[in-house]
């Protein structure tokens, strides 16, 4: 039931007291008054309170329980980030407060910004972007204004590889841009021949992810680099799975030209599955006059905006972007240190080693090699024997009280399941984990019927995805 | 009628120069419940091998590639109401598009019932 259907005309949380100030009508044109009150709903405040209480009890979390769902990087969001973010001083102030007045505000975005291109190896950023595709769309948005800059207009193809986030392909047509798909090996990695068939004085760009979306590192890497730079095109990475390799390699020294982050996976920030995430993206210095306006620089002591930059692609954002999210994340880098980053990414591969090992006893796994921060379980092989889809396993899981790894997806695998521990989960988790998993594959082989109707505990059961899909209801309709 | 496959998992159906395409239910079956087909406009000139048309399914959006090269005759019309016939009947009632070939001649290229088998086994 949605709060509009719980509301009671005339009950109220709050009455105001009465008052000695003159009631006075405001000079609105009449066209522009509403003939009709808005429907709001009209409840008391326990009401209010009990109905999102209910909702978030319904709600899973990482709060909750473990959420293995790969690519995502679900790591805990340490709670002192909510204490620094809540603190007045970044919370009761407004963007449109004069810069002069919101200086300490604009010394977190700078210094962010310093950090994450030390940590990156980048020579400049903006921290304008929303999300992850959002930083994609800006820096696809970048690589065009470079290239129209120098007066080439003949490069109109991104290259992104098979098995590249969806949003890749996505950012880079919503750029203009013609996505030419790159076959990938067998495990996943970049096809030198393939590449080298594809490069020609067309290409703007080349988009990659390393690790790549079977967690394994692009070995490659410094000779794609050289290759996509010796046709004249950049080379773009993701930073989904930077979590893998933070503190120990910079996508900056590997050779590429422009990085996205996802504050709300590798820099702790919680996910908001919609809500304010961050995705800064970072620059080598020759594109540094292409970043949206106003950068934030510091001069004589002072932070502030600069918008003289005349070949920016403009701004992508209002604002400054979701500026509480960089208070979390800069808080997590600082508590954590040089040394604590680093120690959190080694911490991601040895637990998603530890579990792929564990998982490999029950399940095939997409490729042997020692992985990074995530895995890929290929299921073809426990589908065909037992009938059971990697869905119906993924729905299981939810009665076990975890959350299901992400399925389907990368697509070069079938029947994918992908798990990405992180690194704030203990042994005891990643065994339990393991545990649950090979009792369903176990249920699967004798009790096949069980899995396929799970989920039996959850809230709700089987969505009608189908339906959803083909008739999405974007918004609530009062009936009548 | 001579039937043929493409192994990027498209079937054909010929009468004639009008070849009728559809996704095979080895295809199907490995997309999930289908919730939209992109069908192309009347009159596209497509090559072999090129993108045709795409697929949305509840796990991902899929390229249909022409299994031959002509123009787009005629679409399924019925897939905008009732995507769900890609699912249901891949090979009959849930074609996708009739194309007038140029090239009757690349048909020789393709898979008969019986490869085409084979060539899904070795995917699996």
């Amino acid at each position: 039931m949605t709060i509009f259907e719980k509301s009671v005309t005339g009950r109220k949380a709050f009455r105001f007291p009465d008052t000695a100030i003159e009631k006075r009508e405001f000079d609105i044109p009449n066209h522009l008054l509403r003939k009709k009150a808005p429907q709001l709903p009209e409840l008391s405040e326990p009401d209010v309170v009990r109905h999102y209480t209910d909702l978030a009890s319904k709600n899973y979390s990482v709060d909750k329980g473990f959420y293995p769902l790969g690519s995502c990087t679900m790591k805990y969001n340490p709670k002192i980030n909510e204490y620094t973010a809540a603190l007045r001083g970044f919370s009761q102030i407004h963007p449109y407060q004069p810069w002069e007045f919101t200086q300490g505000a604009l010394q977190i975005i700078f210094e962010l910004k310093e950090f994450l291109c030390e940590i990156t190896g980048m020579d400049d950023m903006t921290l304008q972007p929303a999300a992850g595709a959002h930083g994609e769309l800006t820096g696809m948005l970048i690589a065009r204004a470079y290239h129209l800059s120098k007066g080439d207009f003949k490069r109109h193809i991104a290259l992104v590889p098979d098995s590249a986030h969806g949003t890749n392909p996505a950012s880079a047509a919503m750029a203009g841009f013609d996505v030419v798909e790159l076959k990938s090996t067998e495990d996943g990695l970049i096809d030198l021949a393939e590449l080298k068939k594809n490069l020609s004085d067309e290409v703007a760009v080349l988009m990659l992810t390393n690790p790549n979306t079977l967690g394994l590192f692009e070995k490659d890497i410094t000779e794609i680099a050289k290759m996509v730079h010796d046709a004249g095109a950049l080379l773009y990475y993701d930073g989904a799975n930077l979590n893998a390799i933070m503190g120990r390699v910079r996508p900056g020294d590997m050779g590429f030209d422009i990085v996205h982050l996802n504050l709300h996976k590798t820099f702790s920030a919680p996910h908001g599955m919609g809500g304010p995430g961050s995705g800064p993206v970072g620059v080598k210095s020759f594109l540094a006059e292409f970043l949206p306006i106003p950068v934030i620089r510091k001069a004589d002591d002072k932070y502030y905006p600069d918008f003289n930059l005349p070949k920016s692609i403009g701004r992508v954002r209002s604002f400054y972007g979701n500026f509480l999210v960089m208070v979390k994340a800069y808080t997590y880098i600082l508590t954590m240190g040089r040394d604590g980053l680093t120690h959190a990414s080694r911490m991601a591969v040895l637990n998603a080693n530890y579990l792929r090992t564990l998982i490999s006893r029950f399940l095939n796994i997409a490729s042997p090699r020692t992985c990074m921060h995530e895995f890929v379980v290929d299921g073809s092989e426990f589908v065909r024997q037992t009938g059971v889809k990697v869905l119906d396993v993924a729905k299981r899981l939810l009665d076990y009280g975890v959350h299901a790894p992400t399925v389907y997806f990368p697509l070069i695998v079938h029947e994918a399941m992908m798990i990405e521990p992180t690194e704030t989960e203990s042994k005891d988790t990643l065994d339990m984990f393991s545990k649950i998993l090979k009792q369903i594959v176990e249920e699967a082989r004798t009790k096949p019927d069980i899995v396929k109707n799970a989920p039996y505990k959850t809230p709700v059961r089987r969505l009608d995805d189908v339906t959803a899909t083909k008739k999405p209801v974007y918004r609530f309709k009062r009936q009548g | 009628m001579m039937k043929k496959y493409a192994k990027t998992h498209e079937w054909v159906q010929v009468e004639g120069k009008v070849a009728t395409v559809g996704i095979s239910n080895f295809a199907q079956d490995k997309l999930g419940d289908v919730v939209y087909v992109d069908l192309p406009q009347v009159g596209k000139v497509v090559k072999k091998g090129e993108t045709l048309m795409s697929i949305e399914s509840v796990k991902a959006a899929s390229d249909v590639y022409a299994p031959v090269s002509g123009k787009v005759l005629q679409v399924n019309e019925k897939l905008n109401d009732q995507p769900e016939l890609v699912n249901k009947d891949p090979e009959g009632e849930g074609w996708l598009v009739k194309i007038e070939m140029t090239n009757p001649n690349e048909l020789n290229e393709l898979l008969d019932e019986g490869a085409y088998k084979k060539h899904c086994e070795e995917e699996e």
